[in-house]
This record gives C-alpha cells, sequence and structure tokens, in this order.
C-alpha cells in the first residue's frame, strides 16, 4: 500500500513536466505581448525593446523555458511582469478564498446530491425519481454565471437576506464568511450535485438489484439500513471517482463563480494574469491547479481501498 | 439407494399453502405465475420443489417470505400459514418481525448473496441486533457458537473474514449460519447448492441435514437436480407452469410417477453408468496437445514469484468424430486448458496441435488462418450472442471473414438452422427473441458454419434444463455424425460426461489425474480424487429414467 502510494507520487513528475512544456509554449505561441501591455498605448519600439529585455522576453524560447524551471526547481515562481510582486505571495494571499469556498461547495454537494440520488434509486420510476432527474438535467445545462446572477436577484435583491457580493475570511468573522459564502458555494455546487446525483442514482440502482440486497431484506433489515448500510457503502466507488473527475468541473467554475461574486481568490487572479499576459503567473496558477488534481485523484484512489475491502493495491 | 422415509403424522404443520396465486402486478388478465398451489410442510420435513426454470419455484419461495419485488408480482389469492398464523393478513411490520426469526432464506448463489464490504461476522450480527435484545457480547458468543455448529475452520478469524476471503462453501455455511442463527421454525433454500461443486455440495446438504435434526427445522427445498431430490427429500412437489403437477413422498415418486411430466422429467436425468462404446472411425488426432503448462502471474521485475499453475504439462488428444470429456470441480483448470487450445489465452509452455500444426506459439496474424479449424460453445446462451445482431448476422460473420460470398453464407446459414432444429426463416431474428436452449441450438451452428475440425464445448450445457439438456446433448451427437467433427467436452457434471464422452480426462489443481476411456474411468476409477468425485454425485444409485436402483456393476 505504502509502495503504491510512493509510486502514485512519483508518478506525478512525468505529468508535471507535460504540463510545464505544454503551459509555456501554449502561452507563448498565443497572440498578445505583455511589454505591449505594461507599456501602454503609447510607447516607442525602443521603450518596448528595453521592457522586453528586461523581462527576458527577448531571449530565445529555449533560454527563457529553462530558465524557469531552473527557478521552480528551486522552489521559486517567479515575479508577475506586471507588478512586479513575486508569484508565490500573489498566490498565497488569494488561495484561502477559493480553497474555503471549494471546500464549503464539495459538502453542500455531497450532502445534497447523495441523498437525493439514493432516493431516486429507491422511489425508481416515481416522481421523486422524475424530480431529481429534472433538476439534474437542469443543473448541467443552465451555465454557472447565469445560476449565480438569479441566485442574487432572489436572496440579494428580492429578499435581501444576503449580502450581494465580496468576502470575509471565517477566520475574523464565521457568520460574515457564511453570508457571503453561501450563494457563491451553492452556485458552484449546482453542476456538481447534478453530477454526483446522476452518478449516486445509477450506482444504487445498480446495487439494489444485488443479491445480497435481497439477504438483507429477508434478514428484515430496516429499510433505511439496507439503503445507506448495505447498499450505498457498495455503491460508493462509482460515486468517489466521479466526484474526483468532476473537481475539474469546481476548478473551473471557481474563475466565473469568483468573478459574478467579486470574491479575491485565484480564479480571478487567473484572469486578471491572462487578460495581462502575465505568464509567470498563468503558468504558477496551471501547475497548481494541475497539481492539486492530480493529488485529489490519488486520495480518490486510496479511500477505494477503505471503502471496498477486496480493492488492495 | 436408502431414502428418507420418516413418517410425519404426528409432527404440527409449519407451513400450510392454499391455492396461492400470484400474478404480475395490476395484470390480472393473462395467466398467472403461480397458479393455485397448495402444500404442507410439517416439523423436521424437508420438502423439495422440482421443476424447470420458470416453473414457479422460486417465485413461491419469494411469495411465502414475502419478498416479492413489489411493483412486479402481487399474491392474488389464497392463502400462506406459518403455525396458526395467516400471513397474507398479517400489517407488514408484523410480516417483517417474523422474517428472519420465524421463517430463513438461503440462495443460490453464495458468492453474490453476502455483502462484499461487511465482515462476515457482522453480517450474521446484524440478524440478531434486528430481532433481538441481546448484550453485544451475548451476541458475538452465539454467532461464535453458529459458526462453530456450521463446522467452520478457526471461528475467531471467519468472524473477521470480509465475504471475498471465503471459499463459495465457506460461503454458503455463513449464509446458512445467518439463515438458523434464530433457530427459524422454516427454513428455505433455493438452489443451495446448485453454484458449489460437488464434493462441496455433498458437505452442504450434509450439514443443512444435520442441522434440521438438532432444531427440528421444517425445510422447503428448491431444486432442478433430481440427484439431490433422491438424497435429501421426503416429500416431493413436482412444479410446471406455476402448478404443483404431482405431489408424493420421494420414493413412491422416483418409482412410480403418475403425472407424464414427472415421468418425463425423470427420464430425462442422464445416467451415470457410461454410455455403450463406439468404435472408432478414424485414427487420426485432429487436436493433440502436448505437455501444455499455463502459469498466471509469477513474473515481478525484482523478486520473481511462483505464480500459480492452471494447467501443468496436460497432454490430451482427440481423433477425428471422437469426444473427449475433461471433468473437474472449479480451479481444477479445465476452463483454462479450453481457453488455451482455443488461444483465447497463451500457453506458458508445449504444444497444441490442431490438425497437425502446433499454434501454441503462433503470432496473433499467423494464428488467423488456423482459427476456423476450432471453435468454441460457451456456457451461457444468454450472453453468448449479440443482443443487437440479428441470429443470421452472428451466424455468417465468420464465414465472412473468410472471404465466403455473402449469399453463399446466408445459404448455408439457413442449412445451419434446419440442423440444428430451427426454422430457416427464423435467421432474421434476434436472440432476445429465442429460449436458452434455441440460443444455446444458435451458438452451436455459429460454431459449425466455420465447418471446423475441433469443437469445444465449455459446459455448453450446464445452464439448460434437463429436458433441454438432453435435447442439445443428442443434438451434439448428430451434429458429430453427420460432419465428422472431434468434440472436447468441458463439464463438471459427471452424468453428461457420461452420455456423450468416448474418453474422459479427470482433472484436479492443473494436474491430469486420469485418463482413459469412459467406462474405465467412470466405471472403474483408478484415482482417488475421481472415486471421491463419483462417491460425491448425489443420487448416484438410483437410475431416474427406469424408475429403479442401479444395479450393483462393480
Amino acid at each position: 500500500m505504502l509502495g503504491y502510494i510512493f509510486r502514485r507520487i512519483i508518478a506525478i513528475i512525468p505529468v508535471m513536466v507535460i504540463v510545464a512544456v505544454f503551459v509555456f509554449l501554449l502561452l507563448r505561441l498565443t497572440p498578445g505581448d505583455p511589454a505591449a501591455i505594461l507599456a501602454g498605448d503609447n510607447a516607442t519600439p525602443e521603450q518596448l525593446e528595453r521592457i522586453r529585455n528586461r523581462l527576458g522576453l527577448a531571449d530565445p524560447l529555449h533560454i527563457q523555458f529553462i530558465n524557469w524551471i531552473d527557478q521552480l526547481l528551486r522552489g521559486d515562481l517567479g515575479t508577475s511582469l506586471i507588478s512586479g510582486t513575486d508569484v508565490s505571495a500573489m498566490i498565497g494571499s488569494r488561495i484561502w478564498p477559493t480553497i474555503n469556498i471549494g471546500v464549503m461547495t464539495i459538502i453542500i454537494s455531497v450532502l445534497l446530491a447523495v441523498p437525493m440520488g439514493v432516493l431516486a434509486a429507491w422511489r425508481h420510476r416515481s416522481w421523486v425519481d422524475y424530480l431529481v432527474m429534472t433538476f439534474s438535467v437542469l443543473g448541467f445545462s443552465i451555465p454557472v454565471f447565469v445560476i449565480g446572477y438569479i441566485f442574487i436577484q432572489i436572496f440579494s435583491i428580492e429578499l435581501r437576506a444576503l449580502p450581494i457580493q465580496g468576502y470575509r475570511a471565517p477566520s475574523e468573522d464565521f457568520i460574515g464568511f457564511l453570508q457571503r459564502a453561501i450563494l457563491p458555494s451553492l452556485t458552484l455546487a449546482t453542476i456538481y450535485v447534478a453530477l454526483i446525483a446522476r452518478m449516486t442514482r445509477a450506482s444504487m440502482l445498480e446495487v439494489l438489484g444485488e443479491d445480497y440486497i435481497r439477504t438483507a431484506r429477508a434478514k428484515c433489515v430496516r429499510e433505511n439500513l439496507v439503503l445507506f448500510r448495505h447498499a450505498l457503502r457498495n455503491a460508493s466507488v462509482p460515486i468517489m471517482t466521479i466526484i474526483g473527475t468532476g473537481f475539474a468541473l469546481l476548478i473551473s467554475g471557481v474563475v466565473v463563480t469568483e468573478s459574478v461574486f467579486n470574491i479575491p481568490g485565484i480564479g480571478r487572479l487567473t484572469v486578471d494574469a491572462i487578460l495581462a499576459r502575465d505568464y509567470p503567473v498563468i503558468q504558477a496558477m496551471i501547475l497548481l491547479t494541475a497539481g492539486i488534481y492530480v493529488l485529489v485523484n490519488l486520495i480518490i484512489d486510496i479511500s477505494y481501498t477503505l471503502i471496498d475491502p477486496r480493492i488492495r493495491y | 439407494m436408502k431414502f428418507k422415509s420418516r413418517t410425519f403424522d404426528q409432527a404440527h404443520t409449519v407451513l400450510a399453502l392454499r391455492e396461492l396465486s400470484v400474478n404480475l402486478a395490476g395484470r390480472p388478465d393473462i395467466a398467472p405465475i403461480l397458479d393455485r398451489i397448495s402444500l404442507d410442510i410439517r416439523a423436521g420435513e424437508t420438502a423439495c420443489l422440482v421443476g424447470e426454470s420458470g416453473s414457479g419455484k422460486s417465485v413461491t419461495s419469494l411469495a411465502v417470505m414475502g419478498l416479492l419485488p413489489p411493483d412486479a408480482l402481487e399474491v392474488t389469492g389464497g392463502g400462506i400459514k406459518l403455525g396458526e398464523r395467516d400471513l397474507r393478513a398479517m400489517s407488514s411490520p408484523d410480516l417483517r418481525r417474523l422474517r428472519g426469526r420465524r421463517m430463513a432464506m438461503i440462495f443460490q448463489e453464495p458468492m453474490t448473496a453476502l455483502n462484499p464490504v461487511m465482515r462476515v461476522g457482522d453480517q450474521i450480527d446484524e440478524v440478531l441486533r434486528v430481532h433481538t435484545d441481546l448484550s453485544p457480547r451475548d451476541r458475538e458468543a452465539k454467532v461464535l457458537d453458529m459458526l462453530e455448529q456450521v463446522q467452520l475452520p478457526d471461528i475467531k478469524r471467519m468472524f473477521r473474514s470480509y465475504p471475498h476471503q471465503l471459499s463459495g462453501g465457506q460461503r454458503q455455511r455463513i449464509m446458512i449460519a445467518m439463515a438458523l442463527v434464530l433457530e427459524p421454525e422454516l427454513l428455505i433454500a433455493d438452489e443451495p447448492t446448485t453454484a458449489l461443486d460437488v464434493t462441496t455440495q455433498g458437505q452442504i446438504l450434509k450439514l443443512i441435514a444435520d442441522l434440521q435434526e438438532r432444531h427440528g427445522t421444517a425445510v422447503l427445498f428448491i431444486t432442478h437436480d433430481m440427484g439431490v431430490v433422491a438424497e435429501i427429500a421426503d416429500t416431493v412437489h413436482v412444479m410446471q407452469h406455476g402448478r404443483i403437477v404431482e405431489s408424493a413422498p420421494v420414493e413412491q415418486l422416483l418409482r412410480a410417477p403418475k403425472e407424464a411430466y414427472t415421468t418425463q422429467l425423470l427420464k430425462s436425468v442422464p445416467s451415470l453408468v457410461p454410455r455403450r462404446v463406439r468404435e472408432a472411425t478414424h485414427t487420426e488426432n485432429v487436436l493433440d496437445v502436448r505437455a501444455m503448462t499455463k502459469v498466471y502471474g509469477g513474473g515481478g521485475l525484482i523478486f520473481r514469484s511462483e505464480g500459480t499453475r492452471a494447467a501443468n504439462e496436460v497432454s490430451l488428444s482427440v481423433a477425428r468424430g471422437r469426444t473427449l470429456g475433461i471433468v473437474g470441480e472449479s480451479g481444477s483448470g479445465k476452463s483454462t486448458v479450453a481457453r488455451c487450445i482455443m488461444r483465447l489465452v497463451d500457453p506458458t509452455d508445449g504444444e497444441i496441435r490442431v490438425v497437425g500444426t502446433d499454434i501454441a506459439r503462433l503470432s496473433r496474424g499467423k494464428l488467423r488462418p488456423h482459427r476456423r479449424h476450432i471453435q468454441i460453445v460457451f456456457q451461457d446462451p444468454f450472453r453468448s450472442l449479440n443482443p443487437r445482431w440479428t441470429v443470421g448476422r452472428s451466424l455468417v460473420e465468420g464465414p465472412l471473414n473468410f472471404g465466403t460470398d455473402r449469399s453463399e453464407a446466408m445459404k448455408h446459414a439457413g442449412d445451419l438452422m434446419e440442423l440444428v432444429g430451427l426454422p430457416r426463416d427464423a435467421l432474421d431474428r434476434y436472440p432476445h427473441q429465442f429460449s436458452g436452449g434455441q440460443r444455446q441450438r444458435i451458438a452451436i451452428a455459429r460454431a459449425v458454419a466455420m465447418q471446423p475440425d475441433v469443437l469445444v464445448a465449455d459446459e455448453a450445457v450446464s445452464a439448460l434444463d434437463v429436458s433441454i439438456q438432453a435435447q442439445v446433448l443428442e443434438l451434439l451427437a448428430d451434429i458429430q455424425e453427420k460432419l465428422g467433427v472431434a468434440i472436447l467436452f468441458i463439464t463438471h457434471d459427471l452424468r453428461v460426461a457420461a452420455q456423450i464422452c468416448d474418453d474422459v480426462v479427470v482433472m484436479q489443481h492443473g494436474n491430469v489425474v486420469e485418463y482413459g476411456s469412459a467406462p474405465e474411468v467412470l466405471a472403474d476409477p483408478k484415482h482417488d480424487y475421481t472415486r471421491a468425485l463419483i462417491a460425491a454425485a448425489p443420487g448416484r444409485e438410483w437410475d431416474f429414467a427406469n424408475f429403479r436402483p442401479l444395479e450393483q456393476s462393480a
């Protein structure tokens, strides 16, 4: 088991290398020049040249790449081309709002979606099932920002129950945090709930047809225990898988949600960096999200062994 | 043959079914699934419910347990009485309390009937938790006692094991422990030994009988196997199309069946006595396997592990027009041998000569032209045909791959349908429009469409009812006669092997332990394992087809 985890962690390295090369080339190949953005509209070609030289953008591509990798290996993410601040400091100050909202989203999603899926499977082809499935289709098809604005319209503007925008750190003002984080989390959760509920329903439907469920009923185990003790655990491997792969949805959803709700998180940091062609920040952000994605899926894979004793690595 | 011939005149009635009817839910207009069946089971009695698939055996048991799928089937008439209580008049919470406490059930598939993610001890414990107020300590003591009673080894470790760590027989013992831990008055056993090896089957049947005697339980035993019936039944109820057509004490039923259907059922039970020896018409071996070995696993870059020897130096040969049977229990390596010969898996070592060419090491590409010499029929006709293809398309696919003209292939496919006893115009139909036996006929037609020299039948009749089984065996013999194909017949069923094989190979743990002509091996076995296999075959002393005991021949 430990050997397996070790091998999996080693296997992250080539993934990150490929991501690094890909991101680097992609950014250099897309049109747009950070020097031009920095220098402003009235810059002369000489000024531009000077800025390019200062930022190291005039070097050949492979030199730039080697410099960047060299920096990375020393644990230095570089400095922003635009603000000149340290990229790790920028990310460090912006990552907590995103993590807090992300964790809240996952908790809300699982708490809503799993019971919805279980119920839909239990009452297969009843109105409950159709309701859950309809919600699920809507959740997939409505864009994240539309949902965000609808929530703001209802809860903040019509009902005046919650603040429209902004963010508070939970350590300073927990109630204030909840008030401001609940709408962005719900917005982000919509698509995630749709995904997980669908998977839970499908997986439960399969498990409920198994012989050991009939055995449990023959023992006259109460129905809620049949569902949650006997069936759900057997159904949870595919559910965990979808939670892991759906994490990518969460990362892309964060970008939009943070803009809608004006939250100072890494999603907005990334958008701003992309608009300004701030290469070091974009590269660091993409490496970071790729790393988190790979790690989350490793954790999910390991969690299988806790769920199902037959799975051993 | 010694039958159980006990009288139960003094014993009280545990289960009484009176005119019980079950219909498809909301469809009173179509024929009922169960049609007014009545039976009594008294304390200590074993009543066997026999019949072919679809006869309503399992529906009967589920109706008694109150486990009918709620949206699909419903009880529409009649009464179910357990002791003095009328189950149909009871509310569902009361009925639930009864389930597990007064009546319990064991199922066919011990592999799937236990929850794979719960420890087996906890699964037995759950019964006690649901039905009693015992303290955790008392419950554990009771569970351990029960594990002891079902004769499991190392019960402390068993208690903490997960189902996948146990063998099939051990799991079925766990199921029995679970069913009997509250000492129910009625035990329903739905084909509890069908999925087990014959030696394990013997042990489980004995265990159920012992526990029944000790606790005075009434047992409703559902089976399709007349051998099992002869071993364990006090009373037999024969079912057909949702009705009980005949009920009688076991010996009376086997000696002098009254109904035509019972007679037909008994006549199709294959005899353990090998059929008469056939003259060999050809001497040319179309299949020649020499010292073939298959090792699974093993390897490892740094530390070489041993691996599992699924087949160890297996040698066998089949001449044109002859049938060789490979018999053995699960894990004996018989299916591995078949798969290697088909080159569905690659053998580790040895030679496989098909019509003279060694195919053991041929590359995929080189193997292609040789594939048509050897074809296979699988066990499960419900999964071996593509459900979205017409039968005709399945039949011509192979010949088309080998360059046959489409119209000619279709014409040949029609001939094949007639060869296997199906109408020519059924080529346009889909597999789900056929019964299991008909599908197996189609699978055989598909295999012989390639005009192979060797036909491998991997448990090809094991999933079929006895009467269908007899017909398919007849068809195979017929086709062999017409086409002169050699058949490699893999089976766990000695009765079937005795009826179709010229020669028999007995396998155990990947090794061939005995190899000879069918009469030699089956009537005069030399190896202990073969003797044990034959001794474990249920009902071996009874000649079902002739309604009398077998004469002591050896």
